[in-house]
């Protein structure tokens, strides 16, 4: 076995891994977060019971009508998306006006029933969904076993926070969001169909996250309550990196999927808590976030 | 406006005389949890009705007073009114804790960072070897009032949690309309004013929040004795999410309107868990969720007061 200074290698690396795959899905999630918050100020309760759909309807569209996991890829997240369109034209938009705290109970009841219906219809125990074929196996390093699907969630979420963040900082499309960040009523005064962009943005948003569902699927057991699980986390990691900046959101995500990680090794009993407790300290020192911009 | 009939004053005789006279209409116990439910709603409706912030982690506060009353009833022997105070006072001063460190943020932020450390404490809760982790502390004893009422009579401990409650509430009643509720209201309308004017904001939100959590603690410190169990239903998410519901539903920002409120969710989750509709108890309580945020925010206190003041 591998070890230096004492630390065993092959266990440490597992543990590493273990925690950039969860930091994948933080990120994809507070990335989600964080765009639906720039433009619309508001904080989406459902984002986790989104993923959770979206782990679902990779399951469902697999078993009932066998859409293979490449196809479910594309699709779901579309259909998720569609979803938060519906969501945000039919339930968030009559009360926009409102305090942004209604908006927040509003998405609160409908994660409540979302994962009430789930619990319903498939029970809490969870279902399993198949690692597709192409993924299966893994690589050999000196240091350790990569299982191939996990390295290739590492990677595609990377290329997706990467492509997001690349879109919105340096293409027009982009432009127009951000300065609809700063100020939207200018913006739709120059003409720019302003709320079409914020029902687009919040499917964006939302589709994110059933993204981050379907990647899920293989990894964890589909289950009703792995959105309202992972959401508190992501909550404390948009604490801990402000929803200012993009980049600082998936940066955060997966920077405490590694700190949780390695909690993980060194100290097993702390790792549920690490992340809060970084919340705290974070709090302490700089109360905006780390990439926060507001006093 | 003259609508003397219905005066705060006269309001409250009315409940109190329908209070003295439930228990031997209604079943005591779900008496006793309503006015548990009712007395958490209202120390929550103190912090997101009065001071504008929305706690998504009240359970804490509610669990942590169920679990020390539980624990020193267990194992100490010691008199119910002690081991409820001792739950109130741990209660607060991990809500001063929490508040301290909530109290940074604000708005959305704040919801979120209460939410987190919520979880924070579920999960040493659920480790933690005191508590009797996924089981919870079952048996606890009610033990005699001073040493002399048997409080296993549940007419008994019916008209103790009364008192509790009657208590509870009497504290946010003087809260609100003191000069520091006013200053509370004041920096929920215009806090850069409150600023402005030399009031040190932060202090204000974090003195109600130790306030709001101690009342939950002590809602949470009798839910204990009435079931006579301390469990992690109590710290979970759900409950915090429940709470806001029970605020929500009766009318957030008036007194009466949690007790409401905590009646009719009380109701509505034992009509449900009889039935064949058992299941559907969390949709059920998402979808009044949404209606209320889409269609009913004022509640139904807050409803029934526009409505008076139109008419009368």
């Amino acid at each position: 076995m591998a070890t230096f200074l004492g630390i065993n290698l092959f266990g440490l690396f597992g543990q590493l891994l273990v925690g950039l795959i969860n930091g994948s899905f933080y990120a994809l999630l507070s990335l989600g977060l964080a765009i639906i918050f720039g433009l619309l100020k508001i904080i989406n309760f459902a984002q986790g019971a989104m993923y959770m759909l979206g782990a679902f309807a990779a399951w469902m569209v697999l078993n009932y009508l066998g859409i293979n996991y490449w196809l479910a890829l594309i699709v779901v997240p579309l259909a998720v998306g569609a979803v938060g369109i519906l969501m945000e034209r039919l339930l968030i938009r009559p009360i926009a006006q409102e305090d942004h705290l209604y908006s927040l109970l509003l998405t609160f009841g409908i994660a409540l029933m979302l994962q009430g219906t789930f619990t319903h219809v498939f029970g809490s125990s969870g279902m399993a969904y198949a690692i597709p074929e192409a993924l299966q196996g893994g690589f050999k390093l000196p240091f350790m076993y990569l299982p191939a699907y996990r390295a290739w969630i590492v990677v595609a979420s990377i290329l997706v926070c990467g492509a997001t963040w690349w879109m919105i900082e340096k293409t027009r499309l982009g432009a127009y969001l951000r300065a609809g960040t700063e100020n939207a009523q200018l913006m739709q005064a120059f003409g720019i169909n302003v709320p079409l962009m914020v029902t687009l943005t919040f499917g964006f948003g939302v589709g994110l996250a059933g993204f981050a569902g379907v990647m899920a699927a293989p990894v964890y057991s589909v289950s009703p309550d792995m959105g309202s699980n992972l959401l508190i986390i992501v909550f404390a990691i948009v604490v801990i990196g402000g929803m200012g900046s993009i980049g600082g959101a998936i940066l955060t995500g997966l920077g405490m999927g590694v700190v949780e990680g390695l909690t993980k090794y060194f100290y097993p009993e702390a790792s549920s808590t690490v992340i809060f407790l970084v919340m705290v300290i974070v709090l302490l020192i700089k109360p905006a976030g780390l990439f926060g911009k507001e006093a | 406006m003259k609508t003397a009939i219905f005066t705060h004053s006269k309001l409250n005789l009315v409940l109190l005389l329908l209070a003295l006279v439930a228990p031997f209409v209604l079943y005591p116990v779900f008496l006793m949890k309503v006015l548990c439910f009712a007395l958490f709603a209202c120390a929550f409706n103190l912090l997101l009705g009065f001071a504008g912030l929305l706690s998504f982690g009240h359970a804490v506060f509610l669990g942590t007073g169920g679990y020390v009353t539980g624990y020193l009833m267990i194992n100490t022997g010691i008199t119910p009114e002690l081991g409820i105070l001792a739950g109130t006072v741990v209660a607060g001063l991990v809500g001063a804790l929490y508040g301290k460190l909530a109290v940074r943020r604000e708005g959305i932020y704040f919801a979120m960072v209460t939410l987190a450390l919520a979880q924070l404490a579920f999960f040493f809760y659920l480790q933690a070897p005191f508590t009797g982790g996924e089981d919870g502390l079952q048996g606890v004893p009610r033990g005699h009032l001073f040493g002399v009422i048997d409080l296993s009579d549940n007419l008994q401990m019916y008209f103790f949690v009364l008192a509790i409650f009657l208590f509870g509430f009497w504290l946010i009643q003087r809260t609100v309309h003191s000069p520091f509720g006013q200053v509370l209201k004041a920096i929920r309308e215009n806090e850069p004013r409150a600023i402005s004017l030399g009031y040190n904001v932060n202090d204000y939100k974090w003195v109600a929040f130790i306030i709001s959590a101690a009342l939950a603690g002590l809602a949470g410190s009798t839910k204990t004795l009435v079931f006579q169990l301390a469990s992690l239903t109590d710290v979970h998410w759900h409950m915090s999410g429940e709470v806001v519901l029970m605020t929500l539903v009766g009318g957030m920002g008036t007194l009466f309107g949690p007790l409401v409120g905590a009646a009719a969710i009380v109701t509505i989750q034992n009509y449900l868990s009889g039935g064949e509709l058992g299941n559907y108890i969390h949709i059920i309580m998402g979808a009044i969720f949404v209606i209320c945020v889409l269609a009913f925010r004022n509640g139904i206190v807050g409803q029934f007061r526009k409505v008076l003041k139109q008419n009368f």
